[in-house]
């Protein structure tokens, strides 16, 4: 297992390299000068050479990248160009928020998605079943600002239960987390029940059976575990949807979160901005990832055996 | 053969499988068997012969949309298709215990050894952590694992195929059961550790006075493993007899086709003689006999006709139209009576 | 009798990598087969016996390259199979055929037979394409299935169906050698008779060669001519089939052969009951393989590898790989001694 672990952490460096490059790449591919932008439109060439000398602009591409590299390190991402004030400072309040946001949206899809994926596999072709799946489905085809804007709509301004926007107040969690976590409650609710449907089919069920184990105990002792497995996976790459979904529930509930900062800086064409927001979550994506590796190692212990 | 107390007899047992379409398939379709106790009974036939679906009909564990329709199964007087679920639970494990053909699928791959034998103490004994751990330690010993303190807290996927089964029938006999249902024990595994679980199975059975159950296809394990055997075609029990009468004095037809197509490593055979055709498909079940169209000896009346399973001799029972009075083919055939 | 020599196998070895550790570099090999050699002769059955993990199957898959083989030398009609080229080597499969032990899992389940056994002539090109539909038939019928029945699809058949139809595809294209990878071991015995009855017809009709793997005993004393016995990657004992049944020398074939179940229940044999399981192809034992599990082993099984050898009490042709074949054979085994001294004392 830890050879394993250490062995993942290793792979994880090509790949974060990969990242800075694109990173890097987007910078100098995308039309436009940064140096023209930053100064205006209308500054002489001479002073869109000096910032451009200042940005290093002239270094061949090698270099630039490296000493680009030698800051993402250090998490220095410069200064923004909106502003001029330090990237990382403007960004570790949002981080946290969207941070906060994911989690709980992740929790809630994985507690709904699973409770709902074993009502349906137990009680399969039953009325709950098909309800369950039918609502579903629905979650998984809504897109999240419409569903977002629903809420709103029913939640805040008719009933006036929750606030409306904003984020911090236990009030103000409840909309963009079920906004953001339904569809991943869908898709793990249907991966649990297909999972559990073909687990409980299986000879070592059979075995329990035989041996008197009761049926609540079988369920969640014996199957539960091991149809848990293929449902850590999709858990992983529900992950990556939650973020990208970040961006259209933070900007419907007017939250201040990395979402939000994302769009804001494309808009204003803050190219340092840009740039550290997509790796700081790329590095997430990848860390989830590398947890999601691990537990499902955990938890299929069979594939150990090679080390 | 003096009378025997049975501990269980198996009266008429249908089970049948219920298609969406409407269709019922008869799986397992009028069988009828004895099991002296302390003894053991081979049901042998081939795939499709409904003997794995009659063994779990014993425990009732047939899922939808298979269905117990009639017959009874009397475990010690008591009827067991009149048990509720509840006490189907006290009965299984406990009572009578059954083992599998796979045994790299059947123990529970994120559990270990320890933790899944544990649990039939649990359940049936009360027993806490402790106790139950010391008995465990001693089934894996009886069972003839090495460093049992070791494997106990090793998965499945760590041990080899023969260690698989030891452990199966470690979890199947924790609560001393008077009674053990081995469905195709041996099938999966290599023969020299066939030869070993067949005599493991053996000793144990001795030492704890089980009667077993022997499910199996191989004629050889039948020989060398039982007192009695039910040999079963299409769903039906066709003959029923001592081991030494089946294999000395086989009498039904597909029996006796049986032992003749069977190769042998024990003495050169000139040629087998198989059994033409192959077994019907369910939706294409003969009305009479089952075996008439692919038997050698069949009459217009056993295709047309079902023949009962009927006592011939001392605790002999066949179903072939040969051994009644009404037997109008060949009476050479009649050859097989002793 | 001089007979022809048409399947030769010298020193083969087959080790598959297995990789590992940070790097996932290769870290060991699974020697599955670890020099093996032999021969076929023309219009015989040659069979392969051992337990899961011998390297039986190994070996046939190795003798057709469908994997690459590490090391050796496989001949067949005089050329070197290893050694040719991709296209020669198709040419070659011609007369070279393997029938599967899951007839299920060998025939495209979207063709029909007919398409089946088209595709096999058409990439051997053995018959002119009008003769093709003609051609089918007769397997068809050879094989004891209806012409009428090739233009159903795999799934309408029974399993015993279904091999006939792997066994009409490898006949398709007249091959000289069919390698019967446990080709009737999924098959109910009534089947299994059968499908034996039938292979056993087209080796006199068509003067085939088989080299059948098989762990069945039964299976191949009704088959074989000659027999090998394979324990962890290795030959054990070679020999025709009489030697191997009534003669055996190796401990591991005397063991292997007492542990079959006999359908006679007033047989009751004196079985050698092995311990243990096989070891690991990863890491198999030094010395003689079988050592860890031999009832006579001494120190020296423990470090040197026996060889393949006659014995005088031995007929010709027949070998097997043990120190102790002549001692074993008299009762002068050191350990046979003990036991003997064992009984006597009590």
């Amino acid at each position: 297992m830890i050879t394993y672990i250490i062995r993942r952490i290793f792979q994880l460096i090509p790949v974060l390299f990969g990242v800075t490059i694109l990173v890097f790449l987007m910078m100098h591919l995308t039309p436009g000068n940064p140096a023209q932008l930053m100064a205006g439109e209308t500054a002489p060439p001479e002073v869109v050479e000096r910032i451009e000398k200042r940005l290093g602009l002239h270094d061949p591409l090698p270099v630039q990248y490296v000493n680009f590299l030698k800051k993402v390190v250090t998490l220095d991402f410069g200064v923004s160009m909106r502003n001029s004030l330090p990237i990382i400072d403007e960004l570790r309040p949002k981080f946290w928020v969207t941070i906060e946001l994911a989690i709980y949206s992740t929790l809630l899809s994985i507690f709904m998605g699973i409770i709902a994926g074993i009502v349906s596999a137990v009680r399969k072709y039953s009325f709950a079943d098909v309800a369950i799946m039918l609502v579903a489905l629905f979650g998984l085809s809504m897109p999240n600002f419409w569903l977002g804007l629903m809420l709103m709509q029913w939640f805040s301004i008719n009933l006036g239960w929750f606030p409306p926007t904003g984020w911090g107040s236990p009030g103000q969690v409840v909309l963009p987390v079920i906004t953001l976590g339904t569809a991943g409650a869908a898709v793990i609710a249907r991966m649990t029940r297909s999972s559990m449907l073909e687990v409980i089919s299986q000879d070592y069920i059979r075995t329990a059976r035989a041996k008197g184990v009761r049926e609540r105990v079988i369920i969640y002792r014996h199957a539960l575990k091991n149809a848990l497995i293929p449902v850590v996976t999709v858990t992983g790459l529900q992950f990556g949807t939650l973020l990208s979904g970040t961006v259209l529930t933070e900007t419907v509930f007017a939250i201040n979160g990395m979402g939000r900062y994302v769009i804001d800086s494309i808009m204003a064409r803050d190219f340092p901005a840009v740039q550290a927001s997509i790796i700081v979550i790329s590095i997430m994506f990848v860390l989830v990832n590398l947890i999601v590796d691990i537990s499902y190692r955990y938890l299929n212990k069979r594939i150990d055996l090679n080390g | 053969m003096g009378k025997e107390e049975n501990i269980l007899s198996v009266k008429d047992l249908q089970t049948s499988f219920f298609i969406d379409d409407g269709s019922e398939v008869k799986a397992v379709d009028g069988v009828t068997f004895d099991v002296p106790k302390g003894k053991t009974i081979g049901i042998v036939g081939e795939s499709g012969s409904g003997k794995s679906i009659t063994a779990l009909s014993i425990l009732k564990l047939i899922d939808n949309p298979g269905k117990i329709k009639g017959g009874q199964i009397l475990y010690k007087g008591d009827n067991l298709v009149d048990y509720n679920e509840r006490k189907m639970r006290k009965i299984r494990g406990n009572q009578i215990s059954m083992i599998f053909q796979e045994p790299m699928t059947s123990l529970n791959p994120t559990y270990t050894v320890g933790e899944q034998i544990s649990e039939s103490y649990k359940i049936h004994q009360g027993l806490g952590k402790k106790e139950s751990k010391r008995k465990v330690i001693e089934m894996l010993k009886l069972v003839g694992i090495p460093s049992p303190e070791k494997r106990i807290d090793q998965y499945p996927f760590e041990l080899s195929g023969g260690m698989r089964q030891r452990v199966m029938i470690a979890m199947a006999l924790a609560c001393r059961p008077e009674m053990l249902i081995a469905d195709e024990p041996t099938t999966a595994l290599d023969v020299t550790i066939q030869a070993q679980i067949l005599e493991l199975i053996k000793e144990l059975q001795d030492e704890l006075g089980m009667s077993v159950i022997m499910i199996t296809h191989d004629l050889g394990v039948v020989a060398e493993t039982c007192d009695y055997v039910a040999v079963m075609y299409c769903g039906k029990v066709v003959e029923y007899a001592d081991v030494r009468t089946l294999f000395k004095n086989p009498r039904h037809p597909y029996t006796v086709g049986l032992l003749n197509s069977l190769p042998r490593s024990d003495v050169d055979q000139e040629e087998l003689i198989p059994i033409k055709g192959t077994v019907p498909s369910p939706d294409e079940m003969p009305t009479g006999c089952r075996f008439a169209p692919r038997c050698p000896f069949a009459t217009e009346k056993c295709h047309n006709e079902l023949p009962e399973l009927e006592q011939i001799g001392l605790g002999e029972q066949i179903r072939c139209w040969i051994y009644t009075d009404e037997w109008t083919g060949d009476p050479e055939v009649k050859v097989y009576e002793p | 009798m001089n007979r022809k020599e048409l399947l030769k196998v010298e020193n083969l070895k087959q080790y598959f990598p297995i990789k590992g550790g940070i790097f996932g570099r290769t870290i060991n090999h699974v020697k599955a087969v670890d020099d093996v050699t032999f021969t076929v002769y023309e219009g015989e059955t040659v069979s392969i016996v051992g337990e899961s993990g011998c390297g039986k199957s190994t070996t046939g898959r190795a003798i057709l390259r469908l994997d690459e083989p590490t090391d050796g030398k496989v001949e067949f009609n005089g050329e070197d199979i290893v050694s040719l080229s991709k296209s020669k080597l198709r040419r070659t499969r011609k007369d070279m055929q393997i029938i599967f032990q899951d007839p299920y899992a060998s025939l495209n389940p979207r063709q029909t037979v007919r398409q089946i056994l088209n595709e096999a002539m058409e990439i051997q090109n053995v018959v002119p394409r009008s003769e093709r539909n003609d051609r089918i038939a007769e397997l068809m019928e050879t094989v004891g299935l209806k012409p009428f029945q090739a233009d159903r699809f795999p799934h309408e058949f029974s399993g015993g169906q279904r091999q006939r139809i792997g066994i009409a595809r490898a006949l398709s294209v007249d091959p000289k050698l069919i390698i019967c990878d446990e080709a009737v071991s999924a098959l109910d015995v009534s089947i299994q008779a059968q499908v034996l009855n039938l292979l056993k017809k087209f080796q006199r009709e068509f003067n085939l060669t088989y080299l059948f793997i098989s762990h069945d005993l039964g299976v191949v004393r009704h088959i074989s001519d000659r027999i090998i016995v394979m324990y962890l990657g290795k030959i054990v004992e070679i020999g025709d089939k009489d030697s191997i049944f009534k003669n055996p020398q190796h401990p591991y074939t005397k063991a292997l052969l007492s542990a079959i179940p006999v359908p006679d229940p007033d047989i009751k044999k004196n079985r050698i009951i092995l311990k243990g399981d096989v070891p690991s192809p990863i890491d198999p034992p030094e010395g003689c393989r079988f050592h860890t599990r031999c009832p006579f082993v001494v120190d020296k099984c423990r470090s040197v590898s026996p060889e393949l050898e006659t014995r005088n009490h031995m007929k010709k042709g027949h070998q097997a790989a043990c120190h102790f074949i002549e001692e074993i054979h008299s009762g002068e085994h050191e350990a046979t001694r003990d036991l003997r001294n064992v009984r006597q004392e009590s």
